[in-house]
Protein backbone atom coordinates (compact mmCIF):
# COMPACT_ATOMS: atom_id res chain seq x y z
CA UNK A 1 0.00 0.00 0.00
CA UNK A 2 0.95 3.43 -0.86
CA UNK A 3 0.90 6.69 1.33
CA UNK A 4 -2.66 8.32 1.07
CA UNK A 5 -3.88 11.48 2.95
CA UNK A 6 -7.37 11.23 4.41
CA UNK A 7 -9.27 14.72 4.02
CA UNK A 8 -11.52 15.51 7.06
CA UNK A 9 -14.96 15.61 6.52
CA UNK A 10 -16.41 16.62 9.35
CA UNK A 11 -13.93 19.89 9.58
CA UNK A 12 -13.36 20.78 13.09
CA UNK A 13 -11.90 23.93 14.24
CA UNK A 14 -9.79 21.89 17.25
CA UNK A 15 -8.59 19.45 14.42
CA UNK A 16 -4.64 18.69 14.59
CA UNK A 17 -2.67 16.72 12.35
CA UNK A 18 -2.05 13.38 12.84
CA UNK A 19 0.53 10.86 10.60
CA UNK A 20 0.34 7.21 11.55
CA UNK A 21 1.88 4.04 9.92
CA UNK A 22 -1.25 1.95 9.52
CA UNK A 23 -0.79 -1.95 8.73
CA UNK A 24 2.78 -0.66 6.53
CA UNK A 25 0.99 2.64 5.25
CA UNK A 26 1.62 6.12 6.26
CA UNK A 27 -1.80 8.12 6.54
CA UNK A 28 -1.96 11.85 7.45
CA UNK A 29 -5.19 13.45 8.54
CA UNK A 30 -6.50 15.88 10.86
CA UNK A 31 -7.90 14.89 13.73
CA UNK A 32 -10.06 16.61 16.16
CA UNK A 33 -8.38 15.99 20.20
CA UNK A 34 -11.65 13.88 22.00
CA UNK A 35 -11.37 11.44 18.91
CA UNK A 36 -10.47 7.69 20.14
CA UNK A 37 -7.34 5.69 17.77
CA UNK A 38 -10.85 3.21 17.66
CA UNK A 39 -12.87 5.95 15.72
CA UNK A 40 -9.86 6.88 13.90
CA UNK A 41 -9.35 3.54 12.55
CA UNK A 42 -12.67 2.50 11.77
CA UNK A 43 -15.05 5.65 11.04
CA UNK A 44 -12.11 7.56 9.39
CA UNK A 45 -9.87 4.53 7.81
CA UNK A 46 -12.72 2.09 7.15
CA UNK A 47 -10.62 -0.12 9.10
CA UNK A 48 -13.82 -2.11 10.66
CA UNK A 49 -11.97 -4.90 11.68
CA UNK A 50 -10.86 -3.84 15.24
CA UNK A 51 -14.64 -3.71 17.05
CA UNK A 52 -16.09 -1.38 20.22
CA UNK A 53 -17.07 -3.53 22.57
CA UNK A 54 -17.73 -2.12 25.32
CA UNK A 55 -15.33 0.94 24.85
CA UNK A 56 -13.99 1.46 28.52
CA UNK A 57 -11.06 -0.66 28.01
CA UNK A 58 -12.46 -3.93 29.55
CA UNK A 59 -13.43 -6.35 27.09
CA UNK A 60 -10.15 -5.88 24.78
CA UNK A 61 -12.24 -6.57 21.75
CA UNK A 62 -10.50 -3.16 20.69
CA UNK A 63 -7.12 -4.09 20.75
CA UNK A 64 -4.88 -3.43 18.38
CA UNK A 65 -1.26 -2.99 18.02
CA UNK A 66 0.92 0.43 18.67
CA UNK A 67 4.51 -0.04 18.09
CA UNK A 68 4.49 -3.48 18.52
CA UNK A 69 2.23 -3.44 21.99
CA UNK A 70 -1.00 -4.40 22.33
CA UNK A 71 -3.20 -1.62 23.97
CA UNK A 72 -7.02 -0.98 23.82
CA UNK A 73 -7.51 1.71 21.29
CA UNK A 74 -10.87 2.71 22.64
CA UNK A 75 -8.28 4.46 25.60
CA UNK A 76 -5.91 6.29 23.92
CA UNK A 77 -6.91 9.31 22.02
CA UNK A 78 -5.57 9.74 18.70
CA UNK A 79 -3.73 12.89 19.14
CA UNK A 80 -1.49 11.00 21.54
CA UNK A 81 -0.55 8.42 18.89
CA UNK A 82 0.70 10.86 15.92
CA UNK A 83 4.15 9.07 14.58
CA UNK A 84 3.10 5.53 16.02
CA UNK A 85 3.46 2.68 14.09
CA UNK A 86 -0.43 0.79 14.03
CA UNK A 87 -1.30 -2.92 13.26
CA UNK A 88 -4.51 -4.01 12.92
CA UNK A 89 -6.18 -7.25 12.36
CA UNK A 90 -6.70 -6.27 8.48
CA UNK A 91 -2.41 -5.92 9.08
CA UNK A 92 -1.84 -9.50 10.20
CA UNK A 93 -2.10 -11.16 6.62
CA UNK A 94 0.56 -11.01 3.69
CA UNK A 95 0.28 -11.93 0.25
CA UNK A 96 -3.45 -12.73 -0.03
CA UNK A 97 -2.36 -15.52 2.81
CA UNK A 98 -3.42 -15.71 6.94
CA UNK A 99 -1.01 -15.37 9.44
CA UNK A 100 -0.44 -18.32 11.45
CA UNK A 101 -2.58 -17.31 14.02
CA UNK A 102 -5.49 -16.60 12.03
CA UNK A 103 -5.16 -19.68 10.55
CA UNK A 104 -4.99 -21.65 13.94
CA UNK A 105 -8.15 -19.80 15.08
CA UNK A 106 -9.86 -21.36 12.11
CA UNK A 107 -8.24 -24.95 12.57
CA UNK A 108 -9.51 -24.42 16.41
CA UNK A 109 -12.97 -23.36 15.80
CA UNK A 110 -11.68 -20.94 18.34
CA UNK A 111 -14.59 -18.44 17.80
CA UNK A 112 -18.54 -18.46 17.60
CA UNK A 113 -20.05 -15.14 16.99
CA UNK A 114 -16.39 -13.79 15.91
CA UNK A 115 -16.97 -10.47 17.31
CA UNK A 116 -13.85 -10.52 19.83
CA UNK A 117 -11.78 -12.67 17.34
CA UNK A 118 -9.66 -9.36 15.89
CA UNK A 119 -8.91 -8.24 19.92
CA UNK A 120 -8.08 -12.01 20.34
CA UNK A 121 -5.66 -12.18 17.65
CA UNK A 122 -4.02 -9.19 18.15
CA UNK A 123 -3.30 -9.96 21.99
CA UNK A 124 -1.95 -13.23 21.02
CA UNK A 125 0.02 -12.01 18.43
CA UNK A 126 2.02 -9.82 20.79
CA UNK A 127 2.21 -13.11 22.73
CA UNK A 128 3.63 -15.27 20.39
CA UNK A 129 6.27 -12.10 19.48
CA UNK A 130 7.30 -11.13 23.49
CA UNK A 131 7.94 -14.69 23.97
CA UNK A 132 6.89 -14.48 27.55
CA UNK A 133 4.09 -16.44 28.01
CA UNK A 134 4.52 -20.02 27.63
CA UNK A 135 2.11 -22.40 29.48
CA UNK A 136 -1.97 -22.60 29.25
CA UNK A 137 -2.02 -20.50 32.35
CA UNK A 138 0.15 -17.90 31.38
CA UNK A 139 -1.71 -17.49 28.24
CA UNK A 140 -4.60 -17.54 29.92
CA UNK A 141 -3.05 -14.61 32.14
CA UNK A 142 -2.01 -13.12 29.02
CA UNK A 143 -4.62 -12.32 27.41
CA UNK A 144 -7.80 -11.93 30.17
CA UNK A 145 -8.01 -8.44 29.31
CA UNK A 146 -10.25 -9.98 25.90
CA UNK A 147 -13.24 -11.42 27.38
CA UNK A 148 -15.16 -13.82 24.79
CA UNK A 149 -18.86 -14.26 25.91
CA UNK A 150 -19.20 -16.87 24.23
CA UNK A 151 -16.87 -18.82 26.05
CA UNK A 152 -14.56 -20.04 23.65
CA UNK A 153 -12.01 -19.70 25.84
CA UNK A 154 -10.39 -23.04 25.69
CA UNK A 155 -10.42 -23.28 21.80
CA UNK A 156 -8.91 -19.60 21.75
CA UNK A 157 -6.08 -21.20 24.12
CA UNK A 158 -5.63 -24.46 22.14
CA UNK A 159 -4.97 -22.20 19.02
CA UNK A 160 -2.34 -19.74 20.74
CA UNK A 161 -0.57 -23.01 22.08
CA UNK A 162 -0.48 -24.64 18.54
CA UNK A 163 1.00 -21.52 17.21
CA UNK A 164 3.22 -21.20 20.37
CA UNK A 165 4.48 -24.98 20.36
CA UNK A 166 5.04 -24.87 16.43
CA UNK A 167 7.29 -21.79 16.74
CA UNK A 168 8.84 -23.60 19.86
CA UNK A 169 9.97 -26.68 17.21
CA UNK A 170 10.74 -24.49 14.66
CA UNK A 171 13.40 -22.79 17.04
CA UNK A 172 15.33 -26.03 17.90
CA UNK A 173 18.36 -26.88 16.75
CA UNK A 174 18.44 -29.09 13.24
CA UNK A 175 19.62 -32.56 14.65
CA UNK A 176 23.45 -33.65 14.00
CA UNK A 177 23.47 -36.16 11.25
CA UNK B 1 -17.20 13.33 26.32
CA UNK B 2 -17.03 17.24 27.25
CA UNK B 3 -14.77 18.96 24.77
CA UNK B 4 -11.65 20.44 26.07
CA UNK B 5 -8.45 22.16 24.91
CA UNK B 6 -5.93 20.33 24.13
CA UNK B 7 -2.10 21.10 24.44
CA UNK B 8 1.24 19.25 24.13
CA UNK B 9 4.17 19.78 25.82
CA UNK B 10 7.63 18.89 25.02
CA UNK B 11 9.25 19.17 28.38
CA UNK B 12 8.04 19.35 32.07
CA UNK B 13 8.19 23.06 32.95
CA UNK B 14 6.31 24.03 29.68
CA UNK B 15 3.74 21.01 31.13
CA UNK B 16 3.38 22.75 34.59
CA UNK B 17 4.05 26.45 32.88
CA UNK B 18 0.46 25.56 30.81
CA UNK B 19 -0.93 23.27 34.06
CA UNK B 20 -0.41 26.57 36.28
CA UNK B 21 -2.07 28.96 33.56
CA UNK B 22 -4.54 26.22 32.85
CA UNK B 23 -5.79 26.65 36.25
CA UNK B 24 -5.31 30.21 36.74
CA UNK B 25 -7.40 30.97 34.50
CA UNK B 26 -9.96 28.67 35.65
CA UNK B 27 -12.86 30.03 37.83
CA UNK B 28 -12.23 26.72 40.49
CA UNK B 29 -9.22 24.59 40.06
CA UNK B 30 -10.98 21.48 40.69
CA UNK B 31 -10.76 19.79 36.96
CA UNK B 32 -10.01 22.57 35.14
CA UNK B 33 -6.68 21.21 33.43
CA UNK B 34 -5.46 17.51 33.44
CA UNK B 35 -1.91 16.15 32.32
CA UNK B 36 -2.74 13.18 29.82
CA UNK B 37 -0.46 10.36 29.88
CA UNK B 38 -1.35 6.98 29.27
CA UNK B 39 -5.22 8.22 29.47
CA UNK B 40 -6.67 4.32 30.92
CA UNK B 41 -8.30 6.08 33.45
CA UNK B 42 -8.83 9.64 32.61
CA UNK B 43 -10.04 8.55 29.12
CA UNK B 44 -12.57 6.63 30.55
CA UNK B 45 -13.74 8.69 33.37
CA UNK B 46 -14.01 11.66 30.94
CA UNK B 47 -16.38 9.45 28.47
CA UNK B 48 -18.49 8.50 31.44
CA UNK B 49 -18.38 12.45 32.00
CA UNK B 50 -16.92 12.18 36.10
CA UNK B 51 -13.90 14.02 34.61
CA UNK B 52 -14.90 17.07 32.80
CA UNK B 53 -11.47 19.01 31.97
CA UNK B 54 -11.30 22.26 30.03
CA UNK B 55 -8.06 21.55 29.48
CA UNK B 56 -5.74 18.40 28.65
CA UNK B 57 -2.38 18.70 28.75
CA UNK B 58 -0.64 15.99 26.83
CA UNK B 59 2.80 15.16 28.52
CA UNK B 60 4.07 11.98 26.32
CA UNK B 61 6.67 13.69 24.69
CA UNK B 62 8.23 14.57 28.20
CA UNK B 63 11.36 13.09 28.51
CA UNK B 64 10.78 10.89 31.81
CA UNK B 65 10.02 7.76 30.40
CA UNK B 66 13.62 5.97 31.31
CA UNK B 67 14.26 3.51 34.22
CA UNK B 68 18.14 4.25 35.42
CA UNK B 69 20.28 2.85 38.22
CA UNK B 70 21.05 5.78 40.66
CA UNK B 71 24.19 6.17 42.12
CA UNK B 72 23.20 5.35 45.38
CA UNK B 73 22.34 1.87 44.43
CA UNK B 74 18.34 2.78 43.93
CA UNK B 75 16.42 2.54 41.02
CA UNK B 76 14.81 5.67 39.27
CA UNK B 77 11.61 4.63 37.77
CA UNK B 78 10.47 7.86 35.15
CA UNK B 79 6.87 8.85 35.21
CA UNK B 80 6.03 7.89 31.53
CA UNK B 81 7.45 4.35 31.85
CA UNK B 82 4.59 2.17 31.58
CA UNK B 83 3.57 0.12 34.18
CA UNK B 84 4.60 -2.93 31.69
CA UNK B 85 7.56 -1.67 30.96
CA UNK B 86 8.34 -1.20 34.54
CA UNK B 87 7.04 -4.89 35.50
CA UNK B 88 9.47 -6.34 32.98
CA UNK B 89 12.40 -4.42 33.80
CA UNK B 90 15.45 -6.50 34.99
CA UNK B 91 16.30 -4.86 37.89
CA UNK B 92 12.66 -4.74 39.02
CA UNK B 93 12.42 -8.39 38.16
CA UNK B 94 15.92 -9.40 40.27
CA UNK B 95 15.72 -6.90 43.18
CA UNK B 96 12.20 -5.34 43.92
CA UNK B 97 10.13 -8.48 42.41
CA UNK B 98 7.25 -7.30 44.77
CA UNK B 99 6.68 -4.34 42.31
CA UNK B 100 6.80 -6.54 39.40
CA UNK B 101 4.40 -9.22 40.95
CA UNK B 102 1.68 -6.28 42.13
CA UNK B 103 1.84 -4.42 38.68
CA UNK B 104 1.59 -7.72 36.43
CA UNK B 105 -1.68 -8.78 39.01
CA UNK B 106 -3.57 -5.82 38.21
CA UNK B 107 -5.56 -5.03 35.14
CA UNK B 108 -4.68 -6.39 31.94
CA UNK B 109 -1.86 -6.35 29.54
CA UNK B 110 -3.07 -4.06 27.32
CA UNK B 111 -3.64 -2.18 30.02
CA UNK B 112 -0.32 -2.08 31.75
CA UNK B 113 1.27 -1.20 28.44
CA UNK B 114 -0.54 1.99 27.92
CA UNK B 115 -0.38 3.08 31.60
CA UNK B 116 2.42 4.64 33.01
CA UNK B 117 3.57 4.90 36.38
CA UNK B 118 3.31 8.67 37.44
CA UNK B 119 -0.92 7.71 35.57
CA UNK B 120 -0.92 4.65 38.07
CA UNK B 121 -0.19 6.85 41.26
CA UNK B 122 -2.65 9.19 40.12
CA UNK B 123 -5.47 7.13 38.82
CA UNK B 124 -8.61 8.03 40.83
CA UNK B 125 -9.46 6.34 44.09
CA UNK B 126 -12.53 6.01 43.42
CA UNK B 127 -15.93 3.46 44.02
CA UNK B 128 -18.64 2.19 41.70
CA UNK B 129 -20.85 5.34 43.13
CA UNK B 130 -18.36 7.54 41.96
CA UNK B 131 -18.66 5.99 38.13
CA UNK B 132 -22.84 6.87 38.33
CA UNK B 133 -23.40 10.36 37.80
CA UNK B 134 -27.27 9.45 38.81
CA UNK B 135 -26.02 8.99 42.30
CA UNK B 136 -24.86 11.25 44.66
CA UNK B 137 -20.83 11.40 45.36
CA UNK B 138 -18.63 13.66 47.51
CA UNK B 139 -15.75 13.05 45.34
CA UNK B 140 -17.39 14.21 42.24
CA UNK B 141 -19.27 17.11 43.46
CA UNK B 142 -18.24 18.17 47.06
CA UNK B 143 -21.47 17.92 49.59
CA UNK B 144 -23.28 16.16 47.50
CA UNK B 145 -23.65 13.18 50.08
CA UNK B 146 -22.13 9.68 49.50
CA UNK B 147 -24.15 6.64 47.95
CA UNK B 148 -21.93 3.74 49.15
CA UNK B 149 -22.98 4.49 52.48
CA UNK B 150 -26.51 2.76 52.89
CA UNK B 151 -25.77 0.64 49.01
CA UNK B 152 -23.85 -1.97 47.40
CA UNK B 153 -20.72 -1.71 49.78
CA UNK B 154 -19.34 -5.60 48.87
CA UNK B 155 -15.55 -3.41 47.34
CA UNK B 156 -15.31 -0.55 50.02
CA UNK B 157 -12.66 0.35 52.31
CA UNK B 158 -12.90 -0.96 56.16
CA UNK B 159 -10.30 1.23 57.33
CA UNK B 160 -9.26 4.73 57.47
CA UNK B 161 -12.75 5.79 55.27
CA UNK B 162 -15.08 8.93 56.78
CA UNK B 163 -18.65 9.99 57.10
CA UNK B 164 -17.91 11.42 53.04
CA UNK B 165 -16.30 8.74 51.21
CA UNK B 166 -15.91 5.04 51.48
CA UNK B 167 -13.73 4.81 48.25
CA UNK B 168 -10.68 2.19 48.06
CA UNK B 169 -7.70 2.86 46.05
CA UNK B 170 -7.53 0.36 43.71
CA UNK B 171 -3.40 0.52 42.61
CA UNK B 172 -1.73 -2.50 43.23
CA UNK B 173 1.39 -0.75 42.49
CA UNK B 174 1.30 1.85 44.89
CA UNK B 175 0.50 -1.03 47.58
CA UNK B 176 4.27 -2.04 46.78
CA UNK B 177 5.41 1.44 46.29
CA UNK B 178 4.89 1.77 50.07
CA UNK B 179 6.55 -1.57 51.34
CA UNK B 180 9.94 -0.29 49.24
CA UNK B 181 9.70 3.31 50.54
CA UNK B 182 9.71 4.85 47.54
CA UNK B 183 9.83 8.11 47.35
CA UNK B 184 7.80 10.18 44.36
CA UNK B 185 9.44 13.29 42.72
CA UNK B 186 7.11 15.80 41.48
CA UNK B 187 8.04 19.39 40.02
CA UNK B 188 5.44 22.17 39.94
CA UNK B 189 5.78 25.68 40.25
CA UNK B 190 7.51 26.68 43.34
CA UNK B 191 10.33 23.95 42.00
CA UNK B 192 10.97 20.49 43.11
CA UNK B 193 10.15 18.24 46.16
CA UNK B 194 10.04 14.84 46.86
CA UNK B 195 7.14 13.02 48.99
CA UNK B 196 7.50 9.90 50.44
CA UNK B 197 4.97 7.13 49.11
CA UNK B 198 3.38 6.70 52.63
CA UNK B 199 2.05 10.56 52.17
CA UNK B 200 1.39 10.74 48.55
CA UNK B 201 -1.98 9.12 48.69
CA UNK B 202 -4.53 11.02 51.19
CA UNK B 203 -7.37 9.74 53.72
CA UNK B 204 -10.78 11.02 52.50
CA UNK B 205 -11.24 13.16 55.85
CA UNK B 206 -13.66 15.75 54.56
CA UNK B 207 -11.80 16.47 51.40
CA UNK B 208 -12.57 13.88 49.94
CA UNK B 209 -11.94 14.77 46.54
CA UNK B 210 -8.63 15.14 47.06
CA UNK B 211 -6.81 11.36 46.38
CA UNK B 212 -3.05 12.55 46.90
CA UNK B 213 -1.14 15.77 47.91
CA UNK B 214 -0.07 17.24 44.68
CA UNK B 215 -0.68 20.97 44.81
CA UNK B 216 -1.82 22.32 41.44
CA UNK B 217 -0.06 22.12 38.41
CA UNK B 218 2.62 19.92 40.04
CA UNK B 219 3.61 16.83 38.43
CA UNK B 220 4.99 13.41 39.35
CA UNK B 221 8.30 13.05 37.45
CA UNK B 222 9.55 10.47 38.56
CA UNK B 223 9.47 7.44 41.68
CA UNK B 224 12.90 6.33 43.47
CA UNK B 225 13.48 2.88 44.75
CA UNK B 226 15.76 3.37 48.05
CA UNK B 227 18.82 0.51 47.41
CA UNK B 228 18.26 -2.53 48.42
CA UNK B 229 17.78 -6.33 47.39
CA UNK B 230 13.90 -7.67 48.37
CA UNK B 231 14.12 -10.42 46.58
CA UNK B 232 14.47 -13.28 49.26
CA UNK B 233 11.57 -13.04 51.37
CA UNK B 234 8.53 -11.03 49.38
CA UNK B 235 4.92 -11.45 48.44
CA UNK B 236 2.21 -9.51 46.43
CA UNK B 237 -1.30 -12.05 47.88
CA UNK B 238 -3.97 -10.05 46.10
CA UNK B 239 -7.14 -12.11 46.91
CA UNK B 240 -10.34 -10.63 44.53
CA UNK B 241 -13.36 -11.90 42.87
CA UNK B 242 -12.19 -13.35 39.47
CA UNK B 243 -8.63 -14.95 39.16
CA UNK B 244 -7.45 -11.96 36.53
CA UNK B 245 -8.15 -8.47 36.08
CA UNK B 246 -9.92 -7.70 38.98
CA UNK B 247 -9.64 -4.69 42.02
CA UNK B 248 -8.62 -6.13 44.93
CA UNK B 249 -11.19 -7.29 48.19
CA UNK B 250 -7.66 -7.48 49.78
CA UNK B 251 -4.23 -7.64 48.67
CA UNK B 252 -1.15 -7.69 51.23
CA UNK B 253 2.35 -6.53 50.20
CA UNK B 254 5.32 -7.98 51.78
CA UNK B 255 8.88 -7.37 52.24
CA UNK B 256 11.26 -8.42 54.90
CA UNK B 257 14.76 -9.19 55.82
CA UNK B 258 16.05 -12.28 58.00
CA UNK B 259 19.63 -12.47 60.17
CA UNK B 260 21.95 -15.44 60.30
CA UNK B 261 19.76 -16.87 62.91
CA UNK B 262 16.76 -16.46 61.26
CA UNK B 263 15.34 -13.48 62.84
CA UNK B 264 13.60 -10.46 61.08
CA UNK B 265 15.80 -7.41 60.77
CA UNK B 266 13.30 -5.48 58.34
CA UNK B 267 9.50 -6.32 57.92
CA UNK B 268 7.05 -3.99 55.88
CA UNK B 269 3.71 -4.68 55.42
CA UNK B 270 1.51 -2.77 53.06
CA UNK B 271 -2.82 -3.65 52.67
CA UNK B 272 -4.57 -2.79 49.45
CA UNK B 273 -8.29 -2.92 48.73
CA UNK B 274 -9.02 -1.84 52.02
CA UNK B 275 -8.82 1.80 52.39
CA UNK B 276 -8.32 5.23 50.10
CA UNK B 277 -4.60 4.45 50.31
CA UNK B 278 -2.00 1.66 50.93
CA UNK B 279 -2.47 0.98 54.31
CA UNK B 280 0.92 0.44 56.73
CA UNK B 281 1.01 -0.29 60.34
CA UNK B 282 4.39 0.64 61.85
CA UNK B 283 3.47 -0.82 65.20
CA UNK B 284 2.19 -3.50 63.96
CA UNK B 285 5.62 -4.21 61.99
CA UNK B 286 7.72 -3.82 64.77
CA UNK B 287 6.23 -6.84 66.73
CA UNK B 288 7.89 -8.73 64.22
CA UNK B 289 11.58 -7.03 64.46
CA UNK B 290 14.06 -9.04 66.28
CA UNK B 291 11.65 -11.81 66.12
CA UNK B 292 11.98 -15.35 64.45
CA UNK B 293 8.78 -15.54 62.42
CA UNK B 294 6.23 -17.30 63.56
CA UNK B 295 2.30 -17.95 63.11
CA UNK B 296 1.14 -16.88 66.60
CA UNK B 297 2.96 -13.49 66.18
CA UNK B 298 1.95 -13.41 62.34
CA UNK B 299 -1.73 -13.37 64.32
CA UNK B 300 -0.83 -10.71 66.54
CA UNK B 301 0.58 -8.69 63.64
CA UNK B 302 -3.11 -9.14 61.81
CA UNK B 303 -4.86 -8.00 64.79
CA UNK B 304 -2.75 -5.07 65.31
CA UNK B 305 -3.00 -3.95 61.46
CA UNK B 306 -6.77 -4.16 61.41
CA UNK B 307 -7.32 -2.51 64.85
CA UNK B 308 -10.07 0.22 64.13
CA UNK B 309 -11.26 -1.66 60.79
CA UNK B 310 -14.58 -1.35 60.30
CA UNK B 311 -17.26 -2.74 58.36
CA UNK B 312 -20.34 -1.21 56.15
CA UNK B 313 -22.44 -4.49 55.77
CA UNK B 314 -21.42 -6.03 52.66
CA UNK B 315 -18.04 -5.65 52.72
CA UNK B 316 -17.70 -7.29 56.74
CA UNK B 317 -16.07 -10.67 55.34
CA UNK B 318 -13.10 -8.23 53.98
CA UNK B 319 -11.94 -7.71 58.12
CA UNK B 320 -11.37 -11.70 58.81
CA UNK B 321 -10.37 -12.19 54.66
CA UNK B 322 -7.74 -9.55 55.92
CA UNK B 323 -6.40 -10.68 58.67
CA UNK B 324 -6.26 -14.27 57.12
CA UNK B 325 -4.61 -13.15 54.03
CA UNK B 326 -2.03 -11.35 56.14
CA UNK B 327 -1.39 -13.94 58.06
CA UNK B 328 -0.51 -15.90 54.81
CA UNK B 329 1.34 -13.50 53.08
CA UNK B 330 3.49 -13.43 56.21
CA UNK B 331 4.37 -17.07 55.90
CA UNK B 332 4.82 -16.71 51.74
CA UNK B 333 7.28 -14.16 52.87
CA UNK B 334 9.53 -15.29 55.23
CA UNK B 335 9.58 -18.86 53.48
CA UNK B 336 10.43 -17.57 50.43
CA UNK B 337 7.90 -18.52 48.45
CA UNK B 338 5.77 -15.55 47.23
CA UNK B 339 2.62 -16.20 45.40
CA UNK B 340 2.60 -16.96 41.94
CA UNK B 341 0.20 -14.78 39.64
CA UNK B 342 0.05 -17.53 36.70
CA UNK B 343 -0.42 -20.01 38.89
CA UNK B 344 -3.22 -18.46 41.12
CA UNK B 345 -3.53 -21.68 44.13
CA UNK B 346 -2.92 -19.86 46.86
CA UNK B 347 0.60 -20.80 48.72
Amino acid sequence: MGSHTVLSRDADPGALPVTLEVNGAAVSLPVAPYVTLLDLLRERLQLTGTKKGCDHGQCGACTVLVDGKPINSCLKLAVTADGARVTTIEGLASNGRLDALQRAFIEHDAFQCGYCTPGQICSAAALVAEGIAFTRDEVREYMSGNLCRCGAYPNITDAVMDVLQRDALQQQPEPDT
Amino acid sequence: MNRFDYERADDVAQAIGLADRAMANAAESVGQARFLAGGTNLVDLMKEDVERPRTLIDINRLPLRAIEELPDGGLRLGALATNAETADHPVVRARYPVLSSAILSGATRQLRNAATNGGNLNQRTRCCYFYDTATPCNKRTPGAGCGALGGFTRMHAILGASEHCVATNPSDMAVALAVLDARVRVSGPQGERTIPLADYHRLPGDQPWRDNNLAAAELVTAVDLPPGDFSAHYTYLKLRDRLSYAFALVAVAVVLARDDAGRCTDVRIALGGVAHKPWRVPDAEALLRANAPDRALFEQVAARMLDGAVGLGDNDFKIELARRAIVRALEQAASGRPQSHTDKRIA
